[in-house]
């Protein structure tokens, strides 16, 4: 027997030839803004070094941007944007809790493991 | 299809049947995958975080291990992996366009942009060997253990070797012989056993040999131990103090004060869990990426056979898809937290 209650939800997942431009679009201007953050990286990577007094700023301007560009990734290559709030929600929301609880933690023990190191041995 | 309404409002969405994602099983299950992968590759990061922050200066920096490109030499800082980025970001969109011609349909320019993916695919795992490859062999200088039981690594240009005058025979060498093949090979090996003494090498036959060889130049040490004399973030010894540092040690006869490269027991270019993370973190994300690509050979010769037209969809182009940015999430961390920072 057939069953009617399984939904093949791909089948809706078509568009037109207009709606695939404005979407190629979108995907070329992401392209050039990710290369772009690549870029800027490599070069204030290069010419600032760690010892610099604002190797601090630039450490967390790193990570901002690459927060940036792994956003772009997730919300317009990998459709997330696209998604339902509710499906969204659930792939974010518990990556999120355990990896902030876990850098928080690890990053605090490993300077303090490093402090008592240096301190019995000196 | 039946038992499937356009539209839904709140009361009916979450009233059984319909699916309150709006997604397709095996999608769904791909992105359950791909967020218990993330916490697998955030942890290993973040364990990296933890002991970089353990062993605080005496860390390798990116811009001093990796700065050499293909054909082209030394001093260009992070260029190659800037390139590797480029490279999967490149293949991540040609991944992004086969989706969307897969959206409508189109089976040429879904079988275009998968065959792009997948050359940029073998086109990063070829610059991850070359990365490895240089890696594991090496700079010329190496690091060394300095005569005050620091050790320090070495950034400049080594001088070219010329040649090996041999001045007393071993077994194959006679007394005047210019030996000119595999020289820095044989130094290296030398150098490591505690063979070289004054601009001398004992060679492997039992010859000894005059070392001809170019001044270096721009030479730097950097301290990544700290000795009774010199300790690990302070200022770097350059010029001739540093090339009297060095051939000092260089010259001092023990076993194991230099080291050439990574293995993994010790490297040249911080502490030895440097090299343990990088291989490790570097070969996971490569293996990733080896897989993907094997995955995206899989779906394109079902694309070929025409498997997912008759379908009359291309999801699992789309959940391949999917996969593929992951590998190139993973990467734009990784080349954050281990090459950048």
């Amino acid at each position: 027997m057939e069953r009617d209650d399984l939904i093949e939800y791909s089948l809706h997942n078509h568009h037109d030839d207009a709606a695939g431009k404005s979407i190629r679009q979108k995907i070329y201007k992401v392209t050039v803004l990710l290369t772009v953050i690549t870029i800027i990286e490599v070069l204030i990577g290069a010419s600032i070094k760690q010892s610099s007094d604002w190797w601090s700023t630039v450490k967390v301007l790193f990570i901002l941007l690459t927060l940036l560009k792994a956003g772009y990734i997730v919300m317009v290559f990998m459709h997330l944007g696209d998604e339902p709030k509710y499906m969204r929600n659930v792939i974010l929301i518990p990556y999120f809790i355990f990896v902030i609880y876990l850098i928080f933690i690890a990053l605090y023990e490993g300077t303090a493991v490093g402090n008592v190191w240096d301190k019995m041995f000196p | 299809m039946a038992g499937h309404s356009a539209k839904l409002d709140a009361k009916t969405l979450w009233g059984g049947k319909e699916s309150p994602f709006q997604t397709s099983y095996g999608k769904l299950m791909m992105w359950f995958f791909l967020v218990s992968d993330a916490l697998t590759f955030s942890g290993l990061l973040i364990a990296y975080g933890f002991t970089r922050h353990d062993a605080q200066d005496a860390w390798p920096i990116g811009e001093e291990t990796f700065n050499s490109m293909p054909f082209l030499g030394h001093g260009y800082p992070l260029l190659y992996v800037a390139l590797m980025t480029f490279i999967l970001i490149v293949s991540s969109v040609t991944m992004v366009l086969a989706v969307e011609a897969g959206h409508r349909m189109d089976r040429k320019g879904v079988t275009k942009w998968m065959i792009a993916t997948i050359i940029g695919g073998f086109f990063f795992l070829g610059s991850q060997a070359w990365e490895w490859s240089h890696f594991i062999h090496g700079s010329e200088f190496g690091k060394i253990e300095l005569a005050d039981g620091s050790v320090a690594i070495v950034k400049g240009h080594f001088g070219e070797l010329q040649n090996f005058t041999v001045l007393e025979a071993g077994k194959t060498h006679k007394k005047g012989e210019v030996i000119t093949e595999d020289l820095m090979h044989q130094f290296q090996h030398a150098a490591e056993k505690g063979h070289l003494e004054a601009g001398k090498i004992h060679l492997a036959d039992g010859s000894i040999a005059k070392i001809n060889k170019a001044a270096d130049h721009e030479m730097t040490l950097i301290i990544k131990k700290s000795g009774k004399k010199f300790k690990v973030g302070q200022a770097n010894i350059t010029g001739a103090a540093a090339s009297k540092l060095y051939y000092e040690a260089l010259y001092a006869g023990d076993n194991n004060r230099v080291i050439y490269g990574a293995n993994m027991k010790q490297n040249e270019y911080g502490p030895q869990q440097y090299a343990q993370f990088f291989f490790f973190i570097t070969g996971f994300h490569g293996f990733h990426v080896f897989s993907g690509v094997i995955i995206n050979i899989i779906i394109l010769l079902g694309v070929l056979s025409g498997t997912y037209h008759k379908r009359g969809h291309y999801e699992m182009v789309e959940k391949t898809g999917l996969y593929w940015h992951f590998v190139d999430l993973v990467w734009v961390f990784v080349f954050t937290f281990f090459y950048l920072l």
